[in-house]
């Protein structure tokens, strides 16, 4: 097996969630950050110290925005006492990316209790970050107590429902989907049925062609039920996208990077900007994580996706905080 | 059996007189008040300890959050019984159970977060 084959990801054909070998190979990079490319619905990864193999016009896409997530304003914990602080250094490492991205996505958890005073905040260190439209999709702890009334009024403006919403950029369709409301007892994030139909209306007259990218909260494919980290009708979600040759499925919700490959659908998650959460399984619950405080900012950390356009080929990179 | 002796009651007071009977009657449940005990349910590590909590009708439970995220405790019937506000740490939310039944509920941030209180 040549080296590029070996870095690549093999495809999962058994729909169960997680690629062994690829979510081992994912959790490696996981801190260490890793670049992939996906074309023809093969993600090609490779690490950071073969980045210099790939030309500049790959790393340098037409289309090009950052991932932003769990910034959880507002926790002050051991696992992170300065969440305003790391989310900083997280603006200073989009203000320094080689690409200047267009905009921003921020996939929910902006806050950690729905407080006004801690969306104030992140609204303040988002404003000295070099691109100014950020685009959000709301996580659990920003609909606390009120439904997601508060979340609406700010960052909601001419979303449907309970806050979802599609535009396109450069060609590209983004689809902002909110999976963390009516959650039911013993169950996953949840669509639900009305985010379902305007999903299927919203891309029914769209070109194969068209590149999606839907970014949500919580994982839209099976990352560790156990522990809540999926979507219940996902499925669902991911039939009406059945016929594009490019989907790129951008969450957070679980505080660490992780890839996954079936058919057409890359699926990615990104760190956070907080604090860290255990891997699957590797601990009681999937509470914040301590790590040593110099090791802090090396599992935080941003998501940079670049777009070439003739490609077909979404590039997404992993930075940490470091 | 209960019924029984609080009708037999009910004629003695009849006998005795309605305010011998009102003072009587105030004493006996404020005894009884002072004897139902307080539960307490843990929250630790996403998960509610005890999961499954029996206790006699009027008890009071209280959950306290020892995690460093916040959860709620919500009930899952319709309509709900009880809503605690977001608990963050080391917060804590009670409910008296006034009616016999199983109450089933969740923490409505991490769903796969379930107890329920069976009052008897």
């Amino acid at each position: 097996m040549s080296d590029k084959k070996k870095d690549e990801l093999l495809h999962d054909h058994n729909n169960d969630g997680v690629n062994r070998r690829g979510f081992l190979k994912c959790m490696a990079w996981a801190g260490t950050g890793a670049f992939c490319v996906m074309q023809g619905g093969v993600l090609k990864s490779y690490s950071l110290s073969r980045f210099s193999e790939l030309n500049t016009a790959e790393a340098n896409g037409e289309l090009s925005f950052v991932q932003i997530s769990d910034s959880h304003m507002g926790f002050n914990k051991p696992a992170n006492p300065d969440v305003a602080g790391t989310l900083k250094a997280a603006v200073d490492k989009i203000n320094g990316l080689a690409a200047e991205p267009e905009f921003m996505l921020h996939t929910g958890d902006i806050s950690h209790l729905s407080k006004p005073e801690e969306f104030d905040t992140v609204d303040q260190i988002l404003k000295s970050a070099k691109p100014k439209d950020v685009f959000y999709v709301p996580g659990e702890h920003d609909v606390l107590n009120d439904d997601g009334k508060q979340f609406l009024e700010r960052y909601g403006k001419g979303s449907k429902g309970a806050g979802w919403y599609s535009f396109d950029k450069k060609g590209t369709h983004f689809m902002g989907l909110v999976n963390v409301m009516n959650l039911k007892a013993g169950g996953l994030g949840t669509l639900g049925h009305e985010q379902l139909e305007w999903m299927e209306d919203d891309v029914k007259h769209l070109k194969a062609s068209t590149p999606i990218v839907v970014f949500a909260h919580i994982p839209l494919w099976s990352v560790y039920p156990e522990w809540g980290w999926g979507t219940d009708d996902s499925a669902q979600a991911l039939a009406y996208l059945k016929k594009f040759g490019s989907v790129t499925v951008l969450n957070g919700h679980i505080h660490q990077t992780m890839q996954k490959v079936e058919g057409n659908v890359t699926f990615h998650t990104a760190a956070s900007t907080a604090f860290p959460q255990p891997q699957p399984g590797k601990a009681d619950s999937p509470g914040p994580m301590k790590v040593p405080a110099e090791q802090l900012r090396s599992v935080l950390g941003i998501t940079d996706v670049n777009y070439v356009q003739g490609q077909h080929a979404l590039a997404v990179v992993d930075s940490s905080l470091a | 059996m209960r019924r029984s002796v609080f009708i037999a009651g009910l004629a003695v007071a009849l006998v005795l007189g309605m305010g011998v009977f009102g003072t009587g009657r105030k004493g006996s449940v404020t005894s009884a008040q002072e004897k139902m005990s307080t539960m307490d349910v843990k929250i630790d590590n996403f998960s509610f300890g005890p999961v499954t909590l029996t206790v006699p009708v009027g008890t009071t439970v209280t959950w306290t959050n020892r995690d460093d995220i916040p959860h709620t405790i919500v009930s899952t019937d319709d309509p709900k019984a009880f809503k605690s506000k977001v608990l963050d740490t080391d917060e804590k939310f009670s409910f008296i159970f006034s009616k016999a039944g199983t109450y089933p509920y969740f923490c409505s941030i991490h769903p796969k977060m379930t107890g329920k209180v069976i009052v008897q």
